[in-house]
């Protein structure tokens, strides 16, 4: 029997505030354990929450540019459960009056056209810290580092519309990107700043029902994600094909072993019993407050790609590429600023900038790439005003992402400038001289066109790549008396 | 509504309780007496009375996103049954 997977997603993505969610302590990667708490983070009795404007304005602002139905009144209520990372023993959350349902992601999917990956609703709650467990084996204690809780955390839960594991890499990287262009997430995978949850089940393929559906955690890149959809696609199938029932239930992912594995009893025993945090009021999103944060939405991934098309008369697959990254599309357009000559720069972003970000690890962007934009420029601009020509310029490029000097500098250096017209007669005189190439200017002679690639490729070789190819092609013509 | 010995067990098991069976019998009348009380209110008519978490009738209480000093270290491990240098120490979790 063959099976179709059935895939949605939990996207947690932590919010850019500069401060946590419910009370004023930095909300900041890193920095010494525990020295970004006070008694609202620390869940002391008697102290109080206070919503921080700034990532509720932020969350409205993904829920209203993902299409959500925004209500009037969004509340906040407490998941209550037991775990150290948690002081509280609740998590503030969302659990009635959603900030957003409905909505969805339009994703890409290359020569498969275009799906709606609808979300079933969109809530701001707040992360957890993090359980540190000692290296010694022998060690029967845990440590906790309460930095990270209270920090403000969005949670998209879509519907289970995501068929196939392209779509489901389709769905991270361009969810990934569109919180970027919105700007209210890092999304630093390693860092946690941006997590996928992955919930899948299996069906028989042309079936409409839905299997029992396996939730699955610890999930902290979107290698990870599609190597656990793998080990699941195995584990369900086999189950499936052995008449077994699939448990709808909590799995953790094991990172040596490649598989998941089920929680054990205690950490399974979960019953939220949410209810509404008396602490916190409720939120009326006025007309006014709704407006305002519509007005902060910029420009997103499909406008962006339009907009690239017609403004720098770029190839659509161009601009899809270069707008498929936020910090790529950027880049791109810092350095038209200073050289405008989009299609030239265009080339060498998609060639080698994107071949060297293809090397990198996941989080990595083209803002980290040794070769600036400013850079890239003045490469293109040496090109275009025929001071290098393309093939020097193959030369130079390695260099410049070597030792991230300016391309001016590294032609002055290594003295890499177009040899000098006057100096291309004695070259060419010596490649006609030449006996290897009698029969070449033979064919030349008879008509044959094709022989002066040939001679060209003779006289840049001779010129060290150095002879202006333009005027290269009349020289040898007239010296061969055939103008 | 009574509540059993096994809704006694089972909130027990979610907030990490140990309960001894003498435990569990006391607190399962003193909960069903809760419950009771809390049926007598039910009986209220409330009809056209919309529900609320809280006393008065705020909404929208903002802070502005301004980091303010969070508390020195020592402090915040002030309380803390056990540590480990910066770090709260807990019972081993995996
Ligand atoms: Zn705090």
């Amino acid at each position: 029997m063959d099976f179709e997977i059935v895939i949605g997603f939990e996207v947690h993505t932590e919010l850019k505030t500069k401060t946590k969610v419910w009370c004023a302590c930095a909300n900041e990667f890193g920095g010494p354990p525990n020295s970004h708490v006070c008694p609202v983070c620390l869940g002391m009795p008697g102290s109080l929450p206070v919503l921080n404007r700034e990532a509720f304005t932020l969350a409205l602002k993904t829920a209203l540019a993902l299409q959500c139905d925004v209500p009037r009144i969004t509340t906040f209520d407490r998941k209550n459960y037991y775990y150290p990372d948690l002081p509280k023993n609740y998590q503030i959350s969302q659990n009635d009056k959603f900030l957003g349902t409905g909505g969805y992601l339009e994703i890409d999917l290359g020569e498969a056209g275009h799906k709606k990956i609808r979300i079933h609703n969109i809530h701001l709650e707040e992360d957890a810290g993090k359980n540190i467990h000692p290296e010694d084996k022998n060690v029967t204690y845990s440590l906790v580092d309460l930095n990270r809780a209270g920090v403000p955390l969005l949670e998209i839960v879509t519907q289970p519309d995501i068929r196939s594991k392209e779509e489901a890499a389709a769905f991270m990287t361009q969810m990934r990107n569109f919180l970027q262009y919105l700007d209210v997430s890092d999304c630093k995978m390693q860092e946690g700043s941006l997590r996928f949850e992955l919930n899948m089940s299996l069906r028989p393929k042309g079936s409409d029902a839905f299997g029992q559906k396996v939730e699955v955690k610890n999930l902290n890149s979107m290698s990870v994600v599609l190597k656990c959809i793998d080990a699941e696609f195995d584990r369900q199938s086999d189950m499936l094909r052995n008449g077994e029932r699939v448990m709808s239930e909590t799995r953790l992912w094991d990172e040596v072993k490649n598989e998941t594995r089920a929680m054990r009893s205690k950490e399974r025993a979960n019953d939220y019993r949410y209810f509404p945090d008396p602490d916190l009021v409720d939120v009326d999103i006025t007309p006014e407050i709704r407006a305002a944060a519509q007005a902060t939405i910029p420009e997103l991934p499909l406008a962006r790609r339009r907009r690239f098309e017609e403004q720098y008369g770029l190839p659509a697959y161009d601009a899809s590429v270069l707008t498929a990254s936020f910090t790529t599309a950027n880049y791109f357009e810092k350095a038209v600023e200073s050289h405008p000559s989009p299609k030239g720069i265009s080339n060498w972003i998609m060639t080698e900038g994107l071949a060297w970000l293809n090397k990198q690890p996941e989080d990595t962007t083209i803002d980290d790439f040794p070769v600036k934009s400013a850079a890239i420029a003045e490469l293109v601009k040496l090109i275009d005003t025929g001071a290098i020509t393309g093939k020097i310029a193959k030369q130079v490029f390695p260099i410049m992402l070597e030792t991230g000097k300016s391309p001016a500098v590294i032609v002055e250096e290594k003295g890499l400038k177009p040899v000098d017209d006057s100096a291309l007669g004695p070259i060419i005189d010596e490649v006609l001289a030449d006996p290897r190439n009698e029969k070449t200017i033979a064919d030349l002679r008879g008509g044959k066109a094709a022989a002066m690639g040939a001679l060209m490729g003779a006289v840049m070789k001779r010129s060290g790549g150095k002879a202006n190819p333009a005027t290269v092609t009349p020289l040898i013509r007239k010296k061969l008396g055939l103008e | 509504m009574a509540i059993t010995i096994a809704d006694v067990e089972h909130v027990a098991l979610l907030s990490r309780l140990e309960l001894s069976v003498g435990e569990k019998e006391r607190y399962a009348q003193e909960l069903s007496d809760i419950f009771g009380h809390v049926e007598e209110l039910n009986k209220v008519d409330v009809t056209g009375v919309p529900p609320t978490a809280h006393p008065l009738p705020l909404k929208n209480v903002f802070r502005e996103d301004v980091i303010q000093p969070s508390l020195p270290n020592a402090e915040a491990l002030a309380n803390a049954p056990a540590k480990e240098g910066p770090l709260f120490k807990v019972p081993q979790i995996v």
